[in-house]
């Protein structure tokens, strides 16, 4: 259990909700079957915090997204595969648009795989998955990711190649000396090992949340967002302009943020469509950086 | 205006100029009320104002795309909004040939462009934007663009039918009540699929609701042999000589990605 996030009291700007283009799904709440030290909401076998929605939980919020026009459908956890019921809802939201699933890797069945591979063959939409590694060897991944999570993590690699995926493998910037060159040049050669020749990277920044705070610092108190820096700023780039994520305790303003008591915005979609205030220091962190979250195919220019 | 109801629509020409012509003739020959153009008319080709005397001979009427607002307002890149390191480093190269290449009145020319057009034809309302009606730089791909979302920038725009391009790929998806969106592809090059010809649209309402993706095949040994002289970089040339896309492939989705070969 963690505590809390608290708010800050400075006057912070309001960011409205330009339109609904992409929906989340917290499809594994809290719980994952590893224990990064960078996870900005700490997730565990045991953190139990959010629970696994279920496929007909998802069935009403996709029904909810058509008449609001959503685009895309994105899920994450925890690790979502921990949900039994994974296969289903991405066969379910495959017939409503494209999806992407933000995954470990690490714990693929192949007669999952191969499902999948059916459902987006059926489909006019792509299922996009995103596996985090967070170092091309597995010293430097599994010091953050754990122990023997690299190979674990490249073998689902392969099963996502076997099943013709091309996964998109996000990196988070886990040293403040990384140069994004060179990772970039080590993933490349490390993939292309695994059979990945043309390998699609994705680097972000961590967020000073969760587990995060021990392994390396929190936010300091000027690390935030004021109503000045929004004056001129592309709101477009912050993932609450246009989002909104499900959980099995209601719908909350963005992924980031679930664990802020004041960023759960009601139980239907319908009712979490409000303007919300940036009271935490994590926004700080879309600020300087902008769509940490979206796929390079949405055209939001990273900054 | 007297009523339209057939139309020759071109996504993003970069520079091709070569494939521009054959397009013109082309339509030409199989009879259309207007051109259109929905952008982008330089990047990755040679001789960037060899593009404006055709358009202007012909009543090619043009809108802008990202390129044209970066070329025409001098700003320093192109807006695509490419982060992988490599992507970046050609789309830069391209950009900075093309704004060197274009000079002080085309540039001009681009930059007084509209960024949107609505037109008439037959029954339907038709809205031409580059991207989506609602952001010039919005990559719309068949296989990242739900239907509802379609109908949502249709409602909003109030518009029977919305035109684009920008992702270099036509599609066309039927919307309710007879709507459609439709990406026009793009004559600067070819559409990662292994064939050297590039794509145009035709477009038509007689009375129903008709379009008509048109491969066209232009003299692209020609245009390499000139993207060679101006020293462009090689790998856009195997694009045009193969037909297979070799950079910007970062912000390709997964499925659009797969039919590629790189
Ligand atoms: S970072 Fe991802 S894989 Fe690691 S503990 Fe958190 S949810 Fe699990
Ligand atoms: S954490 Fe980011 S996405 Fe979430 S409310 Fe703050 S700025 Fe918006
Ligand atoms: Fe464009």
């Amino acid at each position: 259990m963690s505590i809390p996030l608290p708010i800050l009291d400075a006057p912070v700007p309001s960011v409205s909700l330009a339109h609904l283009d992409d929906l989340w799904f917290q499809v594994s709440g809290t719980v994952c079957n590893l224990t990064c030290h960078h996870c900005f909401i700490s997730c565990s076998p045991h953190n139990h915090t959010f629970g696994f929605l279920d496929v007909e939980t998802v069935r009403r919020a996709l029904e909810e997204s058509v008449p609001l026009g959503v685009k895309e459908y994105y899920f994450t956890g925890g690790e979502p595969f921990l949900n039994r019921e994974m296969v289903p809802i991405l066969e379910w939201t495959l017939r409503y648009g494209p999806a992407s699933i933000l995954t470990n890797g690490t714990v693929f069945k192949d007669e999952w795989l191969e499902r999948l591979r059916r459902a987006e063959d059926a489909s006019l939409y792509s299922l996009e998955f995103r596996v985090s590694i967070d170092g091309f060897t597995a010293e430097d991944n599994d010091a953050v990711r754990g122990s023997g999570t690299f190979d674990r993590a490249m073998r689902g690699v392969r099963q996502l190649l076997a099943h013709g995926f091309l996964p998109i493998i996000t990196v988070a910037r886990t040293r403040d000396d990384a140069d994004d060159v060179a990772l970039v040049k080590g993933f490349a050669r490390v993939l292309k090992a695994q059979g990945y020749d043309r390998p699609r990277l994705k680097i972000l920044p961590t967020l000073r949340l969760g587990a995060e705070v021990d392994r390396q610092r929190g936010y300091r108190d000027e690390e935030r967002v004021s109503p000045e820096m929004l004056e001129d700023f592309d709101q477009g780039l912050l993932i609450c302009n246009h989002s909104r994520v499900v959980t099995d305790r209601g719908v909350y303003v963005c992924p980031i943020l679930i664990e802020a008591a004041d960023a759960r915005l009601g139980a239907t979609l319908a009712e979490s469509l409000t303007p919300y205030p940036l009271r935490h220091h994590a926004c700080f962190t879309c600020y300087q950086y902008g769509t940490i979250c979206s796929n390079a195919s949405s055209g939001r220019r990273d900054a | 205006m007297p009523e339209m109801e057939r139309i020759a629509v071109f996504g993003g020409i970069y520079n091709n100029y070569l494939a521009l012509d054959a397009a013109i003739q082309d339509a030409r020959q199989r009879g259309v009320d207007a051109l259109y153009c929905l952008g982008d008319l330089g990047a990755f080709g040679p001789h960037p104002d060899r593009v404006f005397p055709l358009l202007r001979e012909h009543a090619v009427q043009c809108i802008q795309g990202n390129y044209d607002i970066s070329i025409g307002n001098d700003l320093s890149d192109c807006q695509c909004g490419y982060t992988d390191p490599r992507d970046n480093y050609f789309a830069r190269l391209s950009y900075q040939y093309t704004y060197q290449h274009t000079n002080s009145a085309n540039r001009d020319w681009m930059k007084d462009l509209p960024g949107q057009r609505r037109r008439q034809l037959g029954r339907y309302r038709v809205l031409m934007c580059h991207g989506s009606p609602r952001r010039m730089n919005e990559f719309l791909w068949e296989s990242t663009t739900s239907t509802h979302f379609l109908e949502h920038l249709a409602d909003a725009h109030q518009a029977d039918v919305i035109l684009g391009t920008h992702t270099g790929i036509k599609w066309h998806r039927q919307l309710s009540g007879d709507r459609h969106f439709v990406n026009v592809g793009v004559l600067g090059r070819p559409e990662n699929d292994g064939r050297t010809n590039v794509w145009y649209a035709i477009v038509e309402a007689r009375p129903e609701f008709r379009v008509e993706f048109i491969p066209l095949a232009y003299d692209h040994p020609a245009l390499a042999a000139e993207m060679r002289s101006e020293r462009l970089p090689d790998e856009f040339v195997e694009t045009v000589l193969t037909g297979w896309w070799t950079t910007c492939l970062e912000v390709l989705p997964a499925r659009e990605r797969r039919r590629g070969k790189w």
